[in-house]
């Protein structure tokens, strides 16, 4: 008898901003698509957040950030995740992110990223698409 | 989704990672016993040698009472003392989409860098098996891994979580003052199994009420039993009452240890066996019962109303069986 192999996301929110209602709408809309979402709360360092998703074995990591930091937090979150071996969770981000910055993070892996207004089944759906296959 | 089949030499690489307290090590294998993968057993049969060192307590209580924030603080208190604590955190899955909101962490996140600490979430699921199996073994892997503590948080709402809640040695179960009605779910499920009352938010008007509520269930139990147990106050969000809560958990361990230890131990090992034996048997009669098709035949009789569920079990043991009953 087998068990399903559930998808789990992280929705974590680095940085000092305390706007939480956009990371807990997406949280919201994976949970009600069957996924089983952690939740860190506000404020989280990348080293919180990196540790997490080690301990919590995520498939799954959605930043969510407000506060501009993004250029700095990013490339911390995605060198720690390269250094504890975990380069086969899938990144995304939303938030506030200038269009200009998006080459850049992309670049560093961050698969996706959504700005305001994004319709939540398209979320959803990237995340059904993009989740990895696990080994 | 279907997963590939690992080899087995993974699952040993795992089992040996757990036992050197490797942190993605824990992970992985509690995610193999969490999707009741094919290596699951095989990682148990490699760890369990080494379970039966850790301390596990089980905590649990309603909605709002405080849990995770008083876990927070208790951590603390064992990392002073030197120790090392695994969590696992248990929330609900929907029963209408399998999704989960797993949020227990929020009040911990400090702990998590932390390197003597290490905390799980978990989603009731629909276990094959029950969630009372996933967790033990989520508790052996944490207990192999060498934390010395081992805490099992649960909202204390049902009859699964009264299940869940028994792999542990000591049982604390968490009030608040305010929760209204919410002593009456203590009452129906909890009661009994307690072996240390908390009232957490102490800092409230009505908490000494609830004290006085929890004293009143206590003496209508006709128990006559060696340990008392105790009622204590605690203020989580201060850390107040956290101290004595731990001493008076390792009071309860020192006591266990000193009788009835074994006995409990006896105890529970006979009840996971029976689980296990009634899993295996009931799945390979159940398995036998579609390949021969009458499963489905009585199935449709019971949506029909022809038959109700107990009968046609038992009509379809008696086919199998002969009559025993």
């Amino acid at each position: 008898m087998r068990g399903e192999r559930k998808i789990r996301v992280l929705i974590a929110k680095p940085g000092l901003d305390s706007h939480d209602r956009g990371a807990k709408v997406v949280a919201r809309a994976l949970r009600d698509a069957g996924m089983e979402v952690i939740y860190t709360g506000l404020r989280q360092t990348p080293e919180q957040i990196v540790e997490t998703a080690l301990q919590e074995d995520v498939d799954v990591i959605g930043l969510s950030i407000l506060s501009g930091a993004h250029k700095a937090l990013f490339p911390r979150i995605m060198e720690l995740l390269k250094e504890k071996g975990l380069t086969d969770i899938m990144v995304f981000a939303g938030g506030i992110i200038p269009e200009e910055d998006m080459p850049e993070l992309k670049k560093l892996g961050i698969k996706e990223i959504f700005g305001p207004g994004t319709p939540t089944e398209k979320i959803i759906q990237f995340v059904l698409e993009n989740v990895p296959k696990r080994k | 989704m279907e997963e590939e089949r690992k080899p087995l030499a993974k699952v040993e690489e795992i089992a040996r990672g757990v036992l050197a307290g490797d942190r993605r090590s824990i992970a992985k294998a509690i995610t193999i016993i969490e999707s009741n993968a094919p290596e699951a057993k095989k990682l148990i049969s490699l760890i369990y040698p080494h379970t039966g060192k850790a301390h596990v307590i089980g905590l649990t209580g309603p909605g709002g009472s405080g849990k995770s924030t008083l876990i927070e603080k208790m951590v603390r208190e064992y990392r002073r003392r030197g120790k090392t604590v695994g969590i696992v955190a248990i929330d609900p899955t929907s029963p209408f989409t399998g999704g989960a909101f797993l949020g227990d962490r929020i009040r911990m996140q400090e702990l998590s860098t932390d390197e003597g600490v290490f905390i799980r979430s978990m989603a009731t699921r629909n276990y094959a098996g029950g969630i009372a199996k996933a967790t033990k073994d989520a508790v052996k892997i944490l207990d192999a891994a060498g934390k010395d503590m081992v805490i099992v948080e649960t909202v204390g709402a049902g009859q699964s979580e009264v299940e869940i809640i028994k792999v542990a040695h000591t049982i604390v179960v968490v009030h608040a003052p305010g929760l209204g009605d919410e002593i009456q779910a203590i009452k129906a499920g909890l009661m009994e199994i307690a072996d240390i009352f908390v009232v957490n938010k102490a800092d409230r008007e009505n908490a000494d009420k609830a004290v006085i509520d929890i004293q009143a269930m206590l003496q209508l139990g006709d128990r006559e039993t060696a340990w008392k147990t105790p009622i204590l106050k605690t203020t989580a969000i201060t850390g107040d009452g956290v101290p004595q809560l731990v001493e008076k958990i390792e009071e309860h361990r020192i006591f266990l240890e000193k009788g009835l230890g074994f006995k409990r131990s006896l105890g529970k090992a006979e009840a996971e066996l029976v689980d296990v034996i009634k899993e295996i048997v009931a799945n390979s009669i159940i398995e036998e019962l579609k390949r021969e098709g009458i499963f489905e035949e009585v199935l449709r009789e019971i949506v029909e109303r022809k038959i109700d569920p107990a009968s046609a079990a038992q009509k379809l043991l008696n086919k199998k069986f002969g009559k025993t009953h």
